[in-house]
C-alpha cells in the first residue's frame, strides 16, 4: 500500500503537531456545496420579493431568478455527490435517515424545496405552456410538433386562462413564494447548520454560523442573478445591433431601448443586494469580535490562523476585495453596467472566499491546537480522487447550474423580452 | 350452499384460528426485541468496555501501532492508523515540542522532536501518550453520521459498518480526538474499536497485547472485581479533552496539561 491511497493525504500538507490522522477531509467539492445552495437560495428570494412583497420594480427579474433557481437547485446537491467515497451509497440518507445528524435532514428539505419551486415555476409558466400547446401553426415540423406536445403534457390538462383562473394562480403562486422563502432559508441555515453544530472544530462552532450563512447566501444569490441578466442583455444588445444593420426584426427593441431596461432594472436590485451585503457583513464581523473579546482556549490557534495564516484570504481576498470595494463601486453615484459587473463579480468572489475560509479554514488548523495543515488544490489531476477534489471538479460543479440553466431556458423562457413601443405589424 | 358446508367452515376457522395462535406463540418464542424492550436492557448490561492508559509506562517502542495495524488490516505504510503514540518534550523555558511520526509506528528512533536538536539538559519534562478511540459515552461521531451507519454497541463500543458508510466524513469532523480515518482500502469510516472481535472472545486487544510495559489495559466499568476498574475507582485518573462533553472512557494514568 502505498502513500498516495490515503483519502486527503495528496493535497494536505502537515506542520509542526498534528495528529496522525488529521487531513483536509472536507475539500473543495464541500466549499462549492454551500455556494451553490447559497445562490439557490439567494435567486429565490430575489424572485419571492416580488412575488410576495409586491417589489414591483424587480418583475422582470421575478421570472428569470425563479427558472434560474430551479438549475441552481437540481444541481445543488452535485458537489455532495462527488465528494462521498461510496456515492453509489448517498441514496442511503432517504433509506435510513439517521436524525441526529445535520446531513439527514438534506433529504426531507431538499425535496421539499424542490417540490416548492417546480409548482411555483409551473403557475408561472402555466399561460406559457397553454399558448405553446394551443398555437396553431402553418406546416409544423417534427421537433415543433414534438416540442407542442411536451407543452401538452406540462400544462397537466389545466387549459382554463380565464380571469378566475389567472387570479388562483396568482393566488398560489404568491403562497408558494412566500413558503419557499423560510424553506430556502432553512435550506442553506442548515447548511451552516452543519459546520455551526461541529463542536471539535473550533472555527465553526458557533450559533450565527446558519444565519450568516443565509445573509451570504442571499448576497452571492443576488449578485449572480443580476450578472447572468446582464450577460445575457448583453447578448441581446449585440444582436440589436447586428439586427439594425441587416434591417431585420423590426419588433424587436432597439439597441438603446435595451441599454436603458438593462441599466434601469440593475440599479433597482443593487440596492437590494446592497442591504444584504451590509447584514452579511455586520453578523461576519461581530462573530469575529466576539471571538476575541471572549478569548477562550482555543483562540491562540484562532488567532493565528485568522490574522496570520489565513490573513490574505480572509481579510484582503474576502473583506477588502469581495465586501469593501464592491461595497464602494455599488454605492457610488450613476452605477454603470461595467462597474457593475466588476462588483458583482468581486462580491460573488467574496462569497466564495468566505465559503472556502469557513471550510478549508476550519481545517487548518490541528486539534491539537499546536499545529497546521494547509489545502493545496490539485490543479491538474492524475487521478478521480484529484480530479474531483481539485480544480477541474470545482469547475465541473460550478458550471452545471449554467448548462441546465441554458436547457431549461428552453422549456420556460425566462429572460426579460423588451420590445419596442411602436409596435408595426 | 347447505348447513352442512357451514359447519365445515366452522370447523375449518376454529382450527385456522388454532394454528394461527400457536403460531403466534411460537414466533413470539423468537420475536424480535421492541427498541423500548432493547433499550430497558441495553441500559442495564453487565458490560462496559473502558479502556486505562498508564503512561508512566509508556516508553514509545511503537509495538502497540505496529500490533493494531497487523492486527486490524490498516494497510501498514498508509500514514493513518488506529492508534498511535505521542511524544512530548516540555523545554525549560517553557516551550512545547510534540510530534507522532507515523503514528510511532517504528517507535521514536530520531532524538529530534519537531526536526528541533534537544539538548537533555533543557529539558524539563519529556513523556509518552498512547492514544486510541475513547469510546465516547456521548459519541459526537455516531450522533453526525447522516445514515446511522456507525453506532454504539450495547457494551459500549463506536462500530462502523463498512457495507453502510456513505464516506461523507462527516464522523471525522465531529471527532475531538482525530480518531477516525477514511479507510485507504475499503474507503469508509474507520476507527479503533478495542479490537471488537477479541475482547469478545476473551482475549485482549492487540495493542494491550503487544505492549512490553503493561501500558495499556482494557477493562469492564460493570465489574467491581476488574483490576482496570479498581484503579480508576480508587487512583486518580483523567481523560481527554472532557471540555467537549463527550464522556470519554479512556482513562488517562499521569496525563498533563500540555496533552491535547
Amino acid at each position: 500500500m502505498t502513500e498516495q491511497a490515503v483519502h486527503a493525504a495528496e493535497w494536505t500538507e502537515k506542520l509542526l503537531f498534528t495528529y496522525p490522522n488529521e487531513y483536509i477531509y472536507w475539500s473543495i467539492q464541500i466549499v462549492m456545496y454551500p455556494l451553490l445552495t447559497g445562490l439557490v437560495a439567494g435567486a429565490f428570494v430575489l424572485s419571492s420579493l416580488y412575488h410576495v412583497f409586491g417589489q414591483k420594480d424587480l418583475k422582470d427579474m421575478a421570472k428569470f431568478s425563479l427558472v434560474f433557481s430551479f438549475a441552481l437547485l437540481i444541481a445543488a446537491p452535485s458537489p455532495l455527490i462527488l465528494h462521498l467515497l461510496q456515492p453509489q451509497r448517498g441514496i442511503y440518507v432517504f433509506f435510513t435517515p439517521h436524525f441526529t445528524s445535520a446531513i439527514s435532514a438534506f433529504g426531507i428539505v431538499f425535496f421539499t424545496y424542490f417540490v416548492i419551486v417546480a409548482t411555483e415555476v409551473w403557475f408561472v409558466y402555466r399561460p406559457y405552456f397553454v399558448e405553446q400547446a394551443t398555437a396553431t401553426r402553418r406546416e409544423e415540423t417534427f421537433a415543433g410538433s414534438l416540442r407542442r406536445k411536451m407543452y401538452k403534457v406540462l400544462t397537466l390538462g389545466a387549459y382554463d386562462l380565464g380571469p378566475r383562473a389567472m387570479r388562483e394562480d396568482e393566488r398560489a403562486i404568491k403562497i408558494l413564494a412566500g413558503v419557499g422563502i423560510p424553506v430556502a432559508a432553512f435550506l442553506h441555515g442548515y447548511a451552516g447548520f452543519i459546520f455551526g453544530s461541529v463542536k471539535a472544530n473550533a472555527l465553526w462552532m458557533t450559533p450565527l454560523m446558519p444565519v450568516i450563512f443565509i445573509m451570504s447566501a442571499i448576497v452571492s444569490g443576488v449578485a449572480l442573478c443580476m450578472l447572468t441578466y446582464i450577460i445575457i442583455m448583453e447578448w441581446k444588445k449585440m444582436m440589436a445591433k447586428r439586427a439594425r444593420r441587416s434591417r431585420f426584426a423590426p419588433d424587436r427593441a432597439s439597441y438603446e431601448e435595451l441599454k436603458g431596461a438593462e441599466v434601469d432594472l440593475i440599479r433597482k436590485t443593487s440596492r437590494y443586494l446592497i442591504l444584504f451585503l451590509i447584514i452579511a457583513l455586520t453578523l461576519e464581523l461581530l462573530d469575529l469580535v466576539f471571538r476575541g473579546y471572549t478569548a477562550v482556549k482555543n483562540w491562540e490557534i484562532l488567532r493565528q490562523v485568522i490574522y496570520g495564516r489565513d490573513f490574505n484570504n480572509i481579510f484582503i481576498k474576502q473583506y477588502l476585495i469581495g465586501n469593501i470595494i464592491p461595497f464602494a463601486l455599488l454605492l457610488m453615484p450613476r452605477l454603470t453596467i461595467r462597474r457593475a459587473v466588476a462588483a458583482l463579480v468581486l462580491v460573488i468572489f467574496g462569497v466564495f472566499m468566505m465559503r472556502y475560509n469557513v471550510v478549508i479554514g476550519g481545517q487548518s488548523f490541528s486539534l491539537t491546537f499546536y499545529g497546521f495543515m494547509e489545502y493545496e488544490i490539485p490543479v491538474i489531476p492524475h487521478n478521480y480522487d484529484t480530479y474531483k477534489e481539485g480544480l477541474l471538479g470545482a469547475l465541473t460543479t460550478g458550471g452545471l447550474p449554467f448548462l441546465l440553466f441554458c436547457i431549461l431556458n428552453r422549456i420556460f423562457p425566462s429572460v426579460p423580452e423588451v420590445r419596442t413601443e411602436e409596435k408595426r405589424f | 350452499m347447505g348447513p352442512n358446508r357451514r359447519e365445515l367452515n366452522r370447523r375449518d376457522f376454529l382450527k385456522l384460528s388454532a394454528k394461527a395462535a400457536a403460531g403466534a406463540g411460537l414466533l413470539g418464542a423468537f420475536r424480535v426485541l421492541a427498541p423500548g424492550e432493547a433499550r430497558a436492557i441495553a441500559q442495564t448490561p453487565n458490560l462496559r468496555w473502558i479502556f486505562l492508559v498508564d503512561t508512566y509506562k509508556c516508553v514509545g517502542c511503537g509495538m502497540c501501532v505496529r500490533a493494531c495495524k497487523l492486527e486490524n488490516e490498516t494497510p501498514y505504510d498508509a500514514p493513518v492508523t488506529r492508534t498511535w503514540v505521542e511524544r512530548y518534550v516540555v523545554l525549560k523555558d517553557g516551550t512545547l515540542l510534540a510530534d507522532s511520526p507515523l503514528g510511532a509506528r517504528d517507535g521514536f528512533k530520531d532524538p529530534r522532536t519537531m526536526g528541533r536538536d534537544v539538548r537533555p539538559e533543557d529539558i524539563k519534562k519529556a513523556f509518552f501518550v498512547p492514544k486510541l478511540c475513547n469510546q465516547c459515552d456521548k459519541p459526537p461521531c455516531i450522533q453526525v453520521c447522516p445514515v446511522g451507519a456507525t453506532y454504539k454497541s450495547w457494551d459500549g463500543i463506536a462500530l462502523v459498518d463498512r457495507k453502510w458508510c456513505i464516506g461523507c466524513g462527516y464522523c471525522i469532523m465531529g471527532c475531538p480526538y482525530g480518531v477516525r480515518f477514511f479507510h485507504p482500502v475499503h474507503n469508509v469510516a474507520e476507527k479503533c474499536n478495542f479490537c471488537y472481535h477479541r475482547i469478545h472472545k476473551g482475549l485482549k486487544p492487540a495493542c494491550e497485547y503487544a505492549c512490553p510495559f503493561g501500558a495499556r489495559h482494557v477493562g469492564n466499568l460493570k465489574d467491581p472485581n476488574d483490576p482496570v476498574t479498581k484503579i480508576i475507582f480508587t487512583e486518580r485518573v483523567s481523560v481527554l479533552k472532557d471540555e467537549y462533553g463527550t464522556k470519554p472512557v479512556v482513562y488517562y494514568l499521569g496525563l498533563d496539561e500540555v496533552v491535547r
